[in-house]
């Protein structure tokens, strides 16, 4: 989809090795499909008025055929119709969608999202083993290419589907709906959608999570949420990652909080290192306060 | 940011609604672009001349209106224009929880004949 930052043109994407497009999901598609109301659509104008109104006011999309005779001379008159329609409406649609299924399995769903190297997979791959017992955790991950992440958490024992999404440089919801076939879901609590490693692109796509993880690791400096704004604002909890790092790499922490605060305001905020555990804790406590175990 | 894939949902959109219609062809198209949206009106335009060839807007206009981003201020009561995402009240400087208007991403309305 986005030809634009600099990831080509769009190919096919691939869920657990085989093509998005072929893995079915009774979240996808529906036999209205396509006949989805547009009766928010009405003309309001006829500004050269020059032939008798032909009322195609469209409350009926699903009728095969319906009389659009028009009278001679009507071909250069031009007509402007209200759309008033969300651009992304076929995604949002969908992200609702995940969401209901989601809520009516009690599923507590993360979109977790960073730019590339912050710690996305380790931190998933510790805290699932940290709420072993406690919470079932699965993961959907999404790359351009390879298996590698899904191998790692694989040979950590947590249920996994991969995502390639070729070269699109974010997840959207049907990519999540299908891939969710993909894993048992009646037998897991928690779900960490691990999304392509990107700062930008992913803000505008809802996959139907509850909660939207935001991660800034000590070693990309204090100021990322000044230079993101969009993806850091719209984040429900912000994780400050690697901080066993910290003193290595001169991270200045109150200012890191101080940028947070500004652009992640309404955000939960922890301060964590998934390897050496510190801050991990709280998190996980979090996390089994805010799931249901089944 | 991902602006060729959004004029082709949007591109779509409009002609699903001339054909619907019955129109032949699209002559304008009007959006409406928040500025906090996250997408660069140029780079719409830009798209556009590419992804409009072969169809029946090939010689559409494409008119973007920016709707400037308008926070609400709790404490002051009171509506601001703020032009990033800090969204800081310049009466009291704290940040706005309420993003009333800036997030648009519309198509508006189509000219068609």
């Amino acid at each position: 989809m986005c030809k634009e930052c600099g990831c080509g043109i769009v190919g096919e994407v691939s869920i657990a090795g085989m093509p998005g497009s072929k893995i079915q999901s009774p979240l996808v598609g529906s036999a209205h499909e396509g006949g989805h109301d547009h009766a928010h659509q009405h003309e309001h104008a006829h500004p050269h008025g020059d032939a008798p109104h032909h009322g195609h006011d469209h409350h009926h999309h699903d009728e095969a055929e319906h009389d659009h005779a028009h009278h001679p001379g009507d071909q250069h008159t031009t007509r402007t119709i209200a759309v008033e329609r969300n651009i992304l409406e076929k995604n949002d649609r969908q992200a609702e969608r995940n969401r209901g299924f989601f809520q009516a399995k009690k599923l507590l769903v993360l979109n977790i999202l960073s730019s590339p190297g912050s710690g996305k997979t380790t931190l998933i791959q510790k805290t699932a083993e940290a709420l072993r017992g406690k919470r079932r955790v699965g993961v959907i991950v999404g790359d351009l290419a390879t298996e590698n992440d899904a191998n790692r958490l694989r040979e950590a024992g947590v249920p996994v589907v991969q995502i390639n999404t070729g070269t699109v440089c974010h997840l959207d919801a049907d990519m999540v709906a299908r891939a969710a076939t993909k894993l048992d879901l009646d037998n897991l609590d928690v779900l960490f959608v691990e999304n392509v490693g990107n700062l930008v692109c992913p803000a505008a796509f809802d996959l139907g999570e509850q909660l939207r993880v935001v991660l800034l690791s000590v070693t990309e400096g204090e100021d990322k949420p000044l230079k993101y704004p969009p993806i850091f604002h719209s984040a429900d909890v912000a994780l400050v990652t690697k901080t066993d790092l910290a003193a290595a790499t001169g991270f200045v922490r109150d200012q890191a909080l101080a940028n947070l605060g500004r652009i992640s305001h309404h955000a939960r905020v922890f301060e964590l290192s998934a390897r050496s555990g510190q801050g991990m804790e709280d998190w996980c406590a979090f996390l089994t306060a805010s799931s249901v175990n089944h | 940011m991902h602006e060729v894939g959004i004029i082709q949902n949007t591109l779509a959109m409009a002609i699903e609604t001339a054909e619907a219609s019955g129109a032949t062809s699209i002559h304008a198209l009007r959006l409406r672009v928040g500025r906090l949206s996250g997408v660069v009106p140029d780079a719409l335009e830009f798209a556009f001349e590419v992804v409009r060839i072969g169809t029946m807007a090939e010689a559409a206009r494409l008119e973007i209106e920016s709707v400037p981003a308008v926070c609400w201020c709790h404490k002051c009561q009171s509506e601001f224009v703020s032009d990033d995402l800090l969204g800081e009240c310049p009466g009291c400087h704290e940040p706005s929880m309420e993003l009333r208007r800036g997030a648009e991403l519309e198509l508006a309305a189509v000219e068609i004949s």
